[in-house]
């Protein structure tokens, strides 16, 4: 089973791909620029399609997927975290 | 193997459709009525009732024109019949459609009333509709083929699955000589430096990056960004957080390899084979219908979250990589390429499957929407009528 799916190897996200994952469960993944598998944990619940910070990033700081920003962290986000519009935002807009 | 032929309508103009629609075609919002009723007694005709084309103008009221005449001049229709309230607007529509050689009849109410033209406009559309079930399909080679791909109700799903599988055959497309296009210019926003970096020529590249800024300075001179709208409800649902992020997963559809050969206004029809990028809305039923109008004749559309559009002349076929979506809205999805998230196969399969479903609906399936009855014909409007 794998539960997340990461797409650059510089990523600091992956994407959740099972229909949810549970507070503290290890996570199974890979990379499908580097085809290497991956292993995390989940710090909360996550959903579907939903994303999972792979290290810790830190407030001010860009996220990265598909190997580019996709925005700005609005605070410190831990390794395991749900990355979403709680503590992400776009830089353009 | 990926087949490269299928079979399908020939056109006088020499350019290949997959349908062979008689389309009864009011030019204005008032003349709706009687395109719906000749619809109502010749069984077969596709009537595409629209809300406008009365006291536009300028560059507005020549988009209207070349919506209008596209639709009816694209190869998956088989002859047109054109219903307005007045002579001069409705010949000329008549006549933009009739250069492909295709058979069109204009009428016009005025000095007739609805019910005369009714009468005579469904004489011709029943001589036009018998015609047309004469026409047969013969063989014909995807390089022929024009194919439009747009995403929506987008999640990370669409970016990781459906998006990539659409730009694996975009790319094949295009090793073959096919043409292709794709638009959705405000969700471009965060990805505008790699996909001007996809054009074939400098000159392709300002030309796309002119007409993005252009419309990124049309949102900033409302005093307004599109926070809440792009990315949409739906896109944060499924896990999209920033217009960034949604606009990387859009452009996998473009393919790892083809180029942007160029750039065309809304509804302007393709100058040759290759990759071309069109300024279009983000909004589904806009955007399919410009391309339908563009000449394109079978769309590909990857979806996350479940987007039920259609079109009356173009199928469409919805790709999801989202599990739950291909479970939950089964009826709406032509192809499932989910296990792609779970290694089951390559990319390249997952393309094999979205090609396959592609030459199987030129050849004539029907797609989820052509049988849910998703007839979306939403014209676009560049600003308020005079």
């Amino acid at each position: 089973m794998i539960h997340f799916v990461v797409h650059g190897r510089s990523d600091t996200v992956g994407v959740i791909v099972t229909e949810q994952v549970a507070p503290g469960e290890r996570l199974s993944g890979w990379n499908l620029e580097t085809g290497e598998s991956l292993e995390a944990v989940a710090a909360q619940a996550i959903p579907l399609g939903h994303k999972i910070a792979l290290r810790r990033i830190a407030p001010g700081e860009a996220v990265l997927k598909y190997n580019m920003p996709i925005g700005k962290a609005t605070r410190e986000i831990a390794p395991g975290e749900h990355v979403h519009t709680h503590n992400l935002r776009s830089a353009r807009w | 193997m990926r087949a490269e032929t299928f079979r399908g309508y020939r056109r006088a103009d020499g350019r290949v459709g997959v349908r062979n629609h008689v389309v009864i075609l009011p030019v204005d919002d008032i003349s709706n009525a009687a395109a719906e009723a000749v619809a109502r007694v010749i069984h077969g005709v596709l009537p595409l009732p629209h809300a406008y084309g009365r006291l536009q103008f300028g560059e507005d009221l020549e988009l209207f024109f070349r919506t209008m005449i596209g639709t009816g001049a694209n190869p998956n229709v088989a002859a047109c019949v054109v219903i307005g309230i007045e002579p001069n607007w409705t010949q000329r529509i008549a006549e933009g459609i009739a250069r492909t050689g295709k058979p069109v009849e204009a009428f016009w109410i005025e000095g007739h009333g609805d019910l005369r033209t009714i009468e005579r406009a469904g004489r011709a559309a029943q001589r036009l509709l018998q015609q047309a079930s004469e026409l047969v399909r013969e063989p014909c080679h995807v390089r022929e083929l024009y194919v439009s791909a747009k995403c929506g109700e987008s999640d990370t799903t669409t970016g990781l699955a459906s998006c990539p599988a659409v730009g694996e055959v975009f790319d094949h497309l295009d090793s073959l000589g096919a043409t292709m296009s794709f638009g959705e210019t405000s969700e471009l926003t965060g990805a505008e430096e790699i996909c001007a970096s996809r054009a074939a020529t400098p000159e392709v590249a300002q030309e796309f990056l002119r007409i993005f800024r252009a419309y990124n300075d049309f949102i900033l001179s409302h005093g307004v960004n599109l926070l809440g709208s792009q990315p949409t409800e739906g896109n944060i649902r499924g896990g999209l957080t920033t217009i960034e992020e949604k606009a990387l997963g859009n452009l996998q559809k473009i393919g790892r390899r083809c180029r942007l050969v160029g750039c065309l206004k809304p509804a302007e029809s393709p100058r040759g084979p290759g990759l071309w990028f069109m300024d279009t809305s983000s909004a589904a039923a806009e955007a399919v219908t410009l391309w339908a109008a563009s000449g394109a004749v079978v769309h590909l559309f990857p979806t996350g979250q479940g987007n039920t559009i259609g079109n009356p002349i173009v199928p469409v076929i919805k790709i999801t990589g989202n599990p739950a979506t291909a479970r939950s809205m089964s009826e709406h999805i032509d192809v499932d390429v989910s296990g792609l998230l779970q290694r089951e196969y390559t990319l390249e399969e997952a393309g094999d499957r979205v090609w396959e479903m592609m030459i199987r609906v030129c050849d004539g399936r029907l797609t989820c929407a052509e049988t849910l009855g998703h007839r979306e014909f939403v014209l676009t409007r560049l600003y308020p009528s005079a």
